[in-house]
């Protein structure tokens, strides 16, 4: 009688959960990535077989890129280099001395990105970066000089209003076939 | 002597390591969670390159994937080592990602099919070239939301 109830207060021994638990842990930290799923996001225009219209565009309002298929940067026909393209972008959309040689006014202003075909794709995506950084910057300096507030933070409505007054016009143009892999 | 003895056994009490295993557990179901199998072999070799804009793609059933690099060693026999396009694990042509798409599409409800986006997860080192095609191929489709993959710049 002493005997049997002794053997019914014994208990399973869990110590050897902790151990089964550790491997199943252990199998799957290694076994997994966590996915870092982020990137630039970007709006492909819509394909259209006409011909695009024939706008006759201030040349003042055009701030032509091309990364050529030496990598090269062209910035309005003149060697740039990548590290100073933020800086000058944004200054052509903001234009703060109201220069002539720079936009009118930041709801004009038109940044066109020109690639070959022989472009390295980390160039260009470097170079997509940085022009959209300059956007995101300016679209912070609006928001924190009328709201107070990162862009990040600001309400949708809010984020509508700078948007329409510094809208991001990033045209790509085709690429020419120069230096297309063989 | 014997009431010291008992004091003692007191204070040496056996620590439980019952909640150890609940501890354990609950790290198990955390990671099992946030992190996903691999569930495509991939045939190419693809090293993102590196940017700083960057927005986190947040609902991943939303997501189609697009890869486009050199196939692997393994790979190279079959595939030559020119830039291929991976849709899901097998590697194809341009002409087959509209059919991709609207596969993708088709396992979305139709009230959320406005947000597809795709994620290009496009190598570093290969020319714009296949990247415009693809691009090209995406607006004949239809598919404008697209999403160049890139790690995080260390500035």
């Amino acid at each position: 009688m002493a005997k049997s109830k002794s053997r019914a207060s014994n208990e399973i021994n869990a110590g050897s959960m902790a151990d089964i638990a550790f491997l199943l842990l252990i199998f799957f930290l290694v076994t997994t990535q966590i996915s870092e799923d982020r990137g630039l996001l970007v709006k492909l225009p819509p394909w259209s077989t006409e011909p695009p219209p024939d706008l006759r565009l201030n040349s003042r309002n055009v701030w032509s890129v091309l990364v050529n298929a030496n990598n090269e940067l062209l910035v309005r026909g003149e060697p740039t280099d990548i590290k100073a393209l933020r800086a000058k972008t944004k200054e052509f959309i903001a234009n703060p001395r109201k220069e002539v040689d720079k936009s009118e006014s930041p709801t004009k202003a038109i940044v066109s990105l020109k690639n070959d075909r022989g472009t390295k794709y980390e160039t260009y995506l470097e170079v997509y970066n940085e022009l959209q950084a300059a956007y995101n910057e300016l679209w912070n300096e609006a928001a924190m000089k009328k709201f107070g507030k990162d862009y990040e933070f600001v309400s949708t409505t809010q984020k509508r209003e700078i948007r329409d007054e510094i809208p991001l016009v990033l045209s790509e143009a085709e690429p020419t076939n120069f230096g297309e892999e063989k | 002597m014997s009431k010291f003895k008992k004091k003692k056994g007191n204070a040496l009490p056996e620590m439980s390591t019952a909640s150890l295993p609940d501890i354990v557990f609950m790290l198990l179901f955390f990671f099992m969670v946030v992190t996903k199998l691999r569930e495509t072999e991939q045939k190419l070799t693809v090293f993102t390159p590196k940017a700083t804009e960057l927005t986190k793609l947040e609902n991943k059933s939303l997501v189609s994937f697009i890869m486009i690099g050199r196939p692997t060693p393994k790979y190279q026999q079959i595939y030559g080592t020119k830039p291929r396009i991976q849709l899901g694990d097998k590697i194809a042509n341009e002409d087959e990602i509209p059919l991709f798409l609207e596969k993708h599409k088709s396992g979305v409800p139709e009230g959320q099919q406005a947000g597809i986006t795709t994620s290009l997860k496009i190598d570093g080192g290969v020319t714009m070239g296949i990247v415009t095609d693809v691009k090209t191929t995406l607006r004949k489709a239809g598919q404008l939301k697209i999403n160049y993959s890139a790690g995080k710049k260390e500035e």
